[in-house]
């Protein structure tokens, strides 16, 4: 029907959806971080995809204003973040070569779904489904909680890609000055799964257990049983049987009983659960007669459910990515915010298409016109446009957005004084 | 400087030397010395830093860092050098101490200038100072090491013992290695995160509210990675403002040179001078050259004439010898006038660089001998040309056969071309000497042809018995690991220095 998303139609909606509902004011006040750090603004390298695939570099603008006309004019597909430069990116190709350079950015996150392709019996490549999409959610609670609890990270906002995944954008001043290497190392303690298309075992956990390991196999353990034995079905015929007991060491494995008897006494016992207590157990038993100590059974369910995340996206200092409310061409679904609060509850396929809230806008209008006419006259764009997203399915996802910008003006309020009283400016 | 607490009088610095200058043995370098000093100290100061950072970066092949050995053969180079390494508490050196140190201080800048120009030269430089500060930290006490730390900025908070107690299962997994009780015993400090990368990126260290959870002893992998840091971006800062420096003449031909000098014995004083004959250069050169003379001196022989690159390398390799100027005139004109050079000729042309070579003409150089370094990688002979390095230069095949028509047996020869085939010249140049004075070990790290003379004289002439320690370092560059012992052959290490005559510090 006619809330169905079609590409074709995308020149049409931009324009409304650029002038009537991306959220600038927000956008602003948070790439602005108060206003702080002079030019923070100005120099942010900011990229657009257009029509036909053109893609265009350091983009750069001044204020709010120039940002919401130069989108309303070029009305690009997508739209990515980049990095705040030592100068204007618009002038880099002017600048004395090797001092135009990427000085800081948010620190962020990019887990796609296609990384777990080996591990989901669902669906694979770009599609996803609710069975699989609680991976996503074991990743935003396992590095969610390390970003906060263990690196002291305040200001984190996940969200929607659009498609098939989630980015995580780490606002913190101290995030945005990390280096390179600081980037890389963060990435690297997040991560568990090691090992590209050759590798079958890619997860080796062993003494001594790191706290932040024993944290997220809290979670691991909370989703394991109704994500992998039940949905994903993992011990459910031979060969997915078979996958899961290639990850176990074969001391384990062969120690007293080949692996044909082992699968035959799983089939025995009926139900999912029932086997996976069965091959823990085996697993304790063995580990008796063994000298290292061996977590076969948390391996398993590591390399099951625990988050991949791509490293390359977090280590770059100028690294591009998409921007949150950008629309998703392929599906047309707006780059949301996730409420944290109701993180089980998410459902990437209630997110609102731009389709859906442009119409959604236009039965609104229709409806008001008559009443408000008069009001309407003489009102800020920006009054207009809240009350505009507050008429679509964006209602809530923007009120997110609010309360992360919110929260992080609260901590910038305090520096600004400071920084003025310093400078004696006033 | 320093407060004695035995006497109760307060000693203080002589001359020009500056209290709270150098409050430590160690430092990071943070800012540059802004005195003036002579050429010549410039000049000594690096090429002496230069030997010690290569003493770091041999003796750490070859020991392990933390064992006695180690630390008894660095120390033992400090003070040969005169840098510092300890806190000295005597009096009496605070003089001589401030002097180390200052060299200390001095000497490494100079250093980066030569070493901030390539990704390698950083790379091993960063490396070796890095080496060098962590010994030196190392043995550092408790006390010392928290001044330091805490004159440098460093501040490492240590966790009270209530909060170790909370944390104590956290900090017991996160460690590999600590136990219950080792953690009750060990002082535990929190830095930021960003300090500590190495452990973060491992997961080996207790991560909490972005501050990181370290045990004493992994302090030191924290400082060390922020000297790294600090020097690395000092470096790059250098390498902006050298062509400045470079445009100084005085300063260029040495800076070109440190990176890459041989900092061995550059036998460019010789004891022996006088004391050969030239009868006995034909015996000797079967007997007692390297391969790479006996093969210029052939040619020499056979064609009676020798290209500008042979009369060079063989020319200083005889001066090197003890061949007087007089004596090498004689000898090279009688051979050039046995070939198509009439006397006249001769008089004119060569011997004027003869003489030159010797230091008698123009700006009165006195041109040492070539190491094999520099015979290896510089000047690279081409056609016609007899010089450089047999090993090297030579068509596998060829070599073979000249080693055969030279006696030796085919064992040999294949051992020495196996050597040749994995690039290790000086090695094969090494068996080639095993082979022709039939010793088992030859007893030395070769690295400049006049050495290879000295050993095979010493040998020959009976006097010395064979090491039966082996000398573990194979890498070119080597410094020779025994010094060369009190005979009438042997030149020596300072007088060459102080010559002036060294300004090329060996090579050219």
């Amino acid at each position: 029907m006619s809330y169905e998303y079609d590409q074709a139609s995308l020149p049409d909606l931009l324009p409304l959806y650029y002038r009537r509902l991306f959220p600038f004011s927000q956008y602003f006040r948070w790439l602005n971080y108060g206003g702080v750090t002079k030019n923070y603004f100005q120099n942010r390298e900011f990229s657009f995809t257009l029509k036909d695939d053109i893609y265009v570099r350091y983009q750069c603008f001044n204020n709010q204003s120039e940002l919401e006309k130069e989108l309303q004019k070029m009305n690009p597909y997508k739209i990515d973040i980049g990095a705040v430069y030592s100068h204007r990116p618009s002038q880099h190709n002017t600048v004395k070569s090797g001092t135009f350079q990427a000085l800081e950015k948010e620190l962020v996150f990019d887990i796609d779904m296609t990384d777990y392709d080996d591990v989901r019996n669902c669906c694979s490549a770009a599609e996803i489904c609710s069975k699989c999409w609680t991976l996503m959610t074991i990743a935003i609670r396992i590095l969610d909680r390390a970003l906060k609890e263990d690196f002291g990270f305040k200001h984190r906002l996940w969200v929607y890609s659009g498609r098939r995944g989630v980015h995580c954008w780490v606002c913190d001043e101290a995030a945005r000055k990390l280096s390179q290497s600081a980037r890389a190392a963060v990435a690297e303690y997040l991560s568990a799964v090691k090992g590209g298309e050759e590798a079958i075992k890619k997860v080796q956990l062993s003494d001594p257990i790191h706290p932040f390991i024993k944290e997220s196999l809290k979670v691991l353990e909370h989703y394991f049983e109704d994500y992998a034995l039940v949905n994903q079905d993992i011990l459910g015929s031979k060969e997915s049987i078979d996958k899961v007991l290639a990850l176990l060491p074969e001391d384990i494995l062969f120690k007293g009983s080949p692996l044909d008897l082992l699968q035959n006494d799983f089939l025995k016992v009926k139900t999912a659960a029932q086997r996976w207590e069965y091959l823990k157990k085996r697993v304790h038993q063995m580990q008796g007669s063994l000298k290292k100590a061996v977590y076969g059974d948390w391996d398993i369910m590591f390399q099951y459910c625990y988050p991949r995340l791509d490293t390359n996206v977090s280590k770059g200092v100028n690294h591009l990515l998409k921007s949150p409310f950008s629309v998703h061409p392929k599906t047309g679904r707006v780059s949301v915010p996730i409420d944290l609060k109701l993180l089980d509850e998410f459902d990437p396929f209630a997110v609102p298409t731009i389709s859906l809230i442009c119409q959604e806008l236009d039965k609104a209008l229709e409806g008001d016109e008559e009443a408000n006419d008069k009001e309407n006259e003489g009102e800020l764009e920006q009054k207009r446009r809240v009350r505009d997203y507050k008429k679509t399915s964006l209602a809530k996802y923007m009120k997110v957005f609010e309360q992360f910008v919110e929260k992080m003006e609260q901590s910038w309020k305090g520096e600004l004084l400071k920084k003025s009283d310093q400078q004696k400016d006033f | 400087m320093q407060f004695s607490g035995r006497r109760q009088k307060i000693v203080r610095l002589t001359g020009d030397r500056q209290a709270d200058l150098y409050p430590h043995s160690l430092q990071f370098y943070g800012q540059p010395p802004t005195e003036n000093i002579s050429l010549s100290e410039f000049e000594t100061f690096a090429v002496d830093r230069l030997k010690l950072l290569k003493t770091v970066e041999n003796l750490g092949v070859s020991y392990v860092k933390t064992s006695d050995q180690y630390a008894t053969k660095l120390e033992g180079e400090f003070r040969k050098l005169h840098f510092p390494y300890r806190v000295e508490t005597d009096e009496k050196s605070l003089d001589t101490e401030y002097d180390k140190r200052r060299k200390d201080h001095i000497s490494h800048f100079i250093l980066r200038l030569a070493y901030c120009q390539t990704e390698d030269l950083r790379r091993w430089f960063i490396q070796q100072e890095m080496d060098l500060f962590r010994y030196r930290f190392h043995i550092l006490t408790k006390e010392p090491a928290h001044d330091f730390l805490k004159f440098n900025n460093l501040h490492y908070e240590s966790i009270s013992d209530e909060e170790k107690n909370t944390l104590k299962e956290e900090l017991i997994h996160s460690s590999y290695g600590f136990s219950g009780p080792k953690v009750e015993e060990h002082d535990f400090y929190k830095v930021p995160f960003q300090d500590a990368l190495d452990l973060v990126r491992g997961r080996k260290v207790y991560l909490r509210e972005g501050l990181a959870y370290i045990p004493h002893q992994e302090i030191v992998a924290i400082v060390l990675n922020d000297f790294r840091t600090r020097l690395s971006k000092a470096l790059a800062i250098t390498a902006r403002s050298l062509p400045e420096v470079q445009s100084d003449e005085r300063l260029q031909p040495l800076l070109n040179h440190l990176s890459h000098a041989y900092v061995g014995q550059d036998y460019s004083i010789q004891k022996n001078i006088g004391k050969i004959s030239l009868e006995q250069i034909d015996p000797f050169s079967t007997k007692s050259y390297p391969l790479c003379m006996r093969q210029l001196h052939k040619a020499l022989r056979e064609n009676h004439h020798l290209r500008h690159g042979g009369r060079m390398q063989y020319g200083l390799f005889l001066k090197g010898i003890g061949l007087t100027l007089e004596q090498a005139l004689q000898f090279w004109r009688s051979e050039f006038i046995k070939g198509k050079v009439d006397a006249d000729k001769f008089d004119k042309t060569y011997a004027y660089s003869i003489r030159h070579s010797f230091g008698k003409e123009g700006k009165r150089t006195d041109y040492t001998p070539y190491s094999c370094m520099k015979i290896i990688l510089s000047n690279p002979p081409s056609q016609g040309d007899h010089h450089g390095c047999p090993f090297r230069h030579s068509d596998p095949e060829l070599l073979k056969q000249k080693l055969q028509s030279y006696k030796i047996h085919t064992n040999g020869i294949s051992q020495v071309l196996d050597l040749v085939k994995g690039m290790h010249y000086h090695l094969a140049c090494q068996k080639y000497f095993e082979l022709t004075h039939s010793v088992d070990d030859c007893g030395f790290s070769l690295n400049h042809p006049n050495q290879y003379f000295v050993e095979s004289q010493r040998i020959l002439n009976g006097g010395r018995e064979i090491k039966t320690e082996v000398t573990q370092n194979e890498t070119p560059q080597q410094i020779p690991t025994n010094p060369a012992p009190k005979s009438a052959t042997a030149p020596e290490e300072n007088a060459a220095k102080t010559k002036g005559a060294t300004k090329d510090a060996g090579c050219k």
